[in-house]
């Protein structure tokens, strides 16, 4: 299904010129850099909805607004891109959150009145990944997908380790280089997969790669090579390390663009690549990986009771919840991986608010460590209100988008695995602990004396937080849409799996174990 | 016996390599017969024009061998196919880009070079010689009859053409290394050590060159190839010859364990030389590694793949350790320039038809940043602090990595490009060394050497350290928060504020290098612009031909076959 307008190839493009603009801008604009920035992400925004528009919604397991062009044809190379619900849902959530991202961005880099030029660089350097980051999400190449993923850290490791703050320079490093190694890995097998699969001019097309008759061993070398990288990359236990730093010293908009989207390549790579790719030896890994997913929801939310900075904070609960992802992605039932896939979404939104907040808190006061707070609640009502909002998205109250998500996953797993869902569970405890006493511990008690005079939020401010927490609460009561675009491609995938969509209900199951 | 018949030469299949030559006896003449003043102008228009003309001579010829896939001449011994044109146009290219480089000089007029080389160091001659502003253009010669022995040695057919190419492209490399302007004690001693080793290596070759011959009667690479097929078992003699003659190959390349060489006259050497040598030797002494391996070699694959082996996993191995501790930009980029090399063996020992245009392309990829990279290096100096406001006069290169602090945000575009040529040495996608790694490590697992594949792509992880940790000094690095990266013995920090310079009550030594090391500032000087324009076209070539590299690999495929 092919339309006659590229849509995905002018939402990567679109914000490509923008980036290229903001460079180039000619002195005299400088001072419109803020605009010209916001501009061009709104523009981007408009074009999504155009896309999503002229997607077809009935259609939604099947890759849309297709195009298909030759790139490197001696080594297999197509430039492919097309979308299906869950592509679409994703470069939807990002590119929401990427003018939201600029908007917050505003007064960062010390700029306050006058844009400055390193704010002209950070603005320059986030519409550069949106492009990468539309790119990634829409990639029908293995080859195109694996360049965008490794490319896609070049830009993030400078808005780290050019904007973050003091341990900069070891976070960014460590961010890179955790990624690389897990990207080359996968390069090996990348090309393995190519060797073995048809081969020619387009012998990267996923298409072309899915339903290998593969060797077992190889298959499962294949598999560990993939998951590897994506799991380093979303990042689940035990190689989520570089997380915390990464999210700790980056700016609050870098953090949100780095956990609430680009994590998420690595749960995308999981779901359309590791499970299609290689099926039996997806089911083969099953088990270990939902343990590990089990012990990543309960391992971050532990750890994220214990941190005293705020970004790390979050960052630690991104573990968790990537925890329930990934576990809702190997648990293979049809509700579970829809329900992961629209998690990818829901934490998009919460975990990107509550790193925008966070980074308002951190510049109001110039510190991001929870003992320099307390009491805030009367100071600031709106930004504790805000605040309590998005918290409790983090700890999936219902009505939040978040809950229906963490339900399905949960009892997609639970129909599967009752025991990893039973202790999956207690994560929701622990999200209950990490957020409230956050907020107790910042927004409650006795007002500090220093912090009296701090401002409540703007109204620039107050347009970063709304849309986010608007989006939440109408996916919370209306999820549907949402649903229908991500439950076709999860019929699919568990086809493509192996195993059968649906389970007869509280049958004696045991899981995907032969 | 046959009575002696001359052989027949078709000169225009010759003609890259004979314009070359032809134009090195010429700047010869020039030296002897042209006034000094207009020596300078004459030598650099034959320097850019030679290369240039080679180039246009391959592309003439591509035509005819791409479609008749290419001719043995002059009795077997130069073999004009596929690969020799590519690697002659690879070479000739960036010949051209090199000499861009080495013939730019500063704003005060200072070229890379001694203005009297056979000067002693210190000596009043030398001070009196550079007063007197003279200059060695002799060098324009003698990098064009290196180019002339670099564009015949990949198209060597037999071993002796092999070894007369070798010494051709050799011997003016040893001159030039020794012919730096500054340090000049370290360039004498580079170049010293290169030309013995290099005179080792020739030796140890040639020897290798006469087992071959007493074991297979014959110089031509076909006729050994054709005689080895005959071997039941092992034959010491064409084993050990074979050895013999891959080790001097591979002292070229700079392979281990034959590379101690190449971190000392790499940062001995003037920088534009080494950039030179890092990118126009290695292309053609792969070149030449790969006919051999590819046409002598099949037969005796069983004997010598762990040979092989050994070296490329060692040399990826070794260039990578030992480059992560190195505190000089210029004997990082020689390790670094060591670890490629194993890349490359990597696609060679593959034994892999796919393997040689994969080869082909990592060659000019890696050339193309090499020559940008030494291109800056040799841009970046160091700055006397002068007498009050008035700024110093600039001195040599500023190649110590703490002096680099900073560099991005003084000269945010010259340290863009810089960072470019470092991800591309990385390997990072959308940059050549992407597409290149990518096209070596395929043909690798194809070729089913796929452990060599994944110790090539954990070393890239590793290396990829090294070269982020020069971004990162040049970007993330404020003025003063360099010094936790120095862990070398120059421990004061050089930044555009110079920082208190502890008086340690030690050697006095240790007092002066301190004090010098402070009274300096980094900066980029200002050039005729030659150089400038190198690194550009550096710089667009890494980044289109990482992007749509198809035009480069297509034309490289379709002529990618060896001729027996």
């Amino acid at each position: 299904m092919s339309t006659s307008f590229p849509w995905l190839t002018a939402l990567v493009v679109l914000p490509v010129l923008g980036a290229v603009a903001l460079w180039a801008l000619p002195a005299g604009w400088r001072g419109r850099t803020r605009a010209v920035a916001l501009g061009f992400a709104i523009a981007e925004l408009v074009l999504a909805v155009g896309a999503l528009l002229a997607f077809d919604t009935a259609d939604a397991a099947a890759h849309q607004l297709t195009e298909t062009h030759s790139w490197i044809p001696a080594l297999g190379v197509s430039y492919a891109v097309g979308v299906d619900g869950v592509g679409l849902v994703l470069v939807l959530m990002s590119v929401v959150l990427v003018p939201l991202v600029v908007l917050a961005a505003w007064r960062e880099q010390g700029s306050l009145s006058v844009p400055t030029d390193r704010l002209r660089q950070y603005l320059a350097l986030v519409l550069l990944l949106e492009a990468f980051i539309v790119l990634v999400f829409a990639a029908r190449d293995v080859f195109l997908f694996y360049v965008v993923f490794e490319a896609m850290l070049i830009p993030v490791y400078f808005m780290i380790g050019m904007f973050g703050g003091e341990q900069r320079r070891y976070a960014a490093v460590k961010f890179l280089l955790y990624s690389l190694a897990g990207g080359l890995v996968m390069l090996v097998g990348v090309i393995a997969l190519y060797l073995n699969g048809p081969r020619g001019a387009d012998g990267f097309l996923t298409e072309n790669l899915t339903g290998l008759a593969l060797d077992p061993t190889l298959e499962k070398w294949l598999f560990l090579a993939f998951f590897l990288a994506f799991a380093i990359k979303a990042p689940m236990f035990p190689v989520h390390t570089w997380l915390p730093d990464a999210a700790q010293q980056a700016p609050a908009g870098t953090s949100t663009l780095l956990v609430g989207v680009l994590d998420k390549v690595g749960t995308f790579g999981m779901l359309t690549l590791c499970l299609p790719l290689f099926p039996d030896a997806s089911r083969w890994a099953a088990p270990v990986i939902i343990v590990l997913a089990v012990v990543s929801i309960l391992y971050g939310a532990l750890l994220a009771i214990g941190q005293k900075d705020m970004m790390r904070l979050v960052a630690y609960t991104s573990v968790s919840h990537f925890g329930f992802i990934v576990l809702g992605i190997f648990a293979f039932s049809a509700t579970s991986i829809a329900g992961s896939s629209f998690y990818m979404v829901n934490h998009g939104l919460s975990t990107g608010g509550l790193f925008l907040l966070v980074g308002f808190l951190a510049a109001r006061r110039g510190s991001q460590q929870i003992a320099d707070f307390g009491g805030l609640q009367k100071v600031v009502p709106v930004l504790a209100g805000t605040f309590l909002v998005i918290g409790l998205s983090a700890l999936s109250l219902p009505g939040l988008s978040t809950f229906v998500s963490e339900f399905l996953v949960l009892v997609g797993t639970f129909t599967r695995h009752p025991a990893a869902s039973i202790v999956a569970t207690f994560g929701v405890v622990l999200a209950a602990i990490y957020v409230l006493w956050t907020y107790q511990r910042v927004f409650t008690g006795p007002v500090r004396e220093e912090l009296v005079a701090m401002p409540d939020l703007d109204t620039r401010e107050r347009w970063v937080v709304g849309p986010l927490i608007a989006l939440m609460l109408v996916f919370g009561f209306v999820p549907g849409p949402a649903l229908d675009l991500v439950r076709p491609p999860a019929d699919l995938t568990l086809q493509q799996v192996g195993v059968e969509p649906y389970v007869a209900p509280h049958g004696a199951q045991e899981g995907t174990d032969k | 016996m046959n009575a002696f018949t001359a052989p027949e030469i078709p000169w225009s299949l010759l003609s890259p390599a004979l314009i070359v030559l032809l134009a090195a006896v010429a700047g010869v003449l020039v030296e002897a017969f042209v006034p000094a003043r207009v020596r300078r102008p004459v030598q650099v228009t034959l320097g850019l024009a030679a290369p240039a003309a080679a180039l246009v001579a391959v592309a003439a010829l591509w035509s005819g061998v791409a479609s008749d896939g290419g001719t043995a001449v002059v009795g077997g011994s130069i073999i004009v196919d596929g690969p020799t044109l590519v690697l002659q146009g690879t070479i000739a290219l960036l010949a051209l880009l090199s000499i861009l480089v080495v013939a730019d000089r500063t704003d005060t007029g200072e070229d890379a070079f001694a203005p009297s080389a056979a000067a002693v160091p210190s000596s009043d001659y030398e001070e009196l010689a550079r007063r007197r502003g003279l200059q060695q253009t002799e060098v324009y010669p003698l990098l064009l009859f290196a180019v002339g022995g670099m564009l015949i040695f990949p198209a060597a057919g037999d071993l002796l053409t092999l070894f007369v190419a070798l010494e051709v492209l050799s011997l003016p490399l040893y001159l030039l290394t020794g012919m730096a302007r500054r340090r000049r004690l370290l360039s004498q001693e580079a170049a010293m050590k290169y030309f013995l080793l290099g005179a080792f290596a020739s030796a140890i070759m040639l020897f290798g060159i006469g087992l071959l011959y007493g074991y297979s009667g014959s110089l031509r690479y076909s006729e050994i190839a054709d005689q080895a097929l005959q071997v039941t078992g092992v034959d010491g003699l064409l084993l050990v010859g074979a050895v013999l003659v891959l080790a001097g190959l591979l002292f070229k390349v700079g392979a281990v364990p034959f590379h101690t060489w190449t971190p000392d006259v790499y940062q001995g050497a003037p920088t534009p030389i080494t950039g030179f040598m890092a990118a126009c030797t290695k292309v053609a002494a792969f070149g030449a590694l790969l006919r051999i391996v590819y046409v002598v070699l099949p037969d005796l694959e069983w004997d010598l793949s762990v040979v092989l082996w050994t070296v490329a996993i060692a040399t990826m191995v070794v260039g990578t350790v030992a480059a992560l501790v190195q505190t000089d930009v210029k004997r990082i980029l020689a390790y670094s320039s060591i670890a490629h090399a194993g890349f490359i063996l990597t696609g060679i020992v593959a034994l892999d038809e796919s393997a040689i245009p994969a080869v082909l392309f990592y060659l000019l990829a890696y050339g193309a940043a090499t020559i940008g990279a030494f291109g800056i290096v040799w841009l970046v100096r160091e700055r006397s602090a002068g007498a009050g406001e008035e700024p110093g006069p600039v001195l040599g290169e500023a190649t110590r990595l703490s002096q680099w602090t900073g560099l991005g945000r003084t000269h945010p575009l010259l340290a863009v490009t810089f960072a470019l040529f470092l991800l591309s040495f990385a390997g990072i996608p959308l940059t050549a060394g992407f597409i290149g790694k990518f096209a070596v490590f395929s043909a690798a697992v194809e070729g089913g050497a796929w452990p060599l594949a994944v110790v090539g792509v954990l070393s890239s992880a590793a290396a990829a350290f090294f070269y982020v940790r020069i971004i990162v000094l040049m970007f993330f690095g404020g003025a003063g928060d360099g010094a936790d990266e120095v862990t070398g013995g120059a421990a004061a920090t050089v930044s555009d504020e110079p920082v208190e310079a502890p008086t340690p009550a030690g050697t006095s030594v240790t007092a002066t290098l301190v004090e010098k090391a402070t009274a300096t500032t980094t900066t980029v000087v200002g050039s005729e612009g030659f150089a400038v324009v190198a690194i550009a076209v550096c710089a667009v070539l890494t980044v289109v031909l990482g992007i749509v590299p198809s035009p480069v690999l297509d034309l490289i495929g379709d002529v990618a076959q060896l001729l027996p």
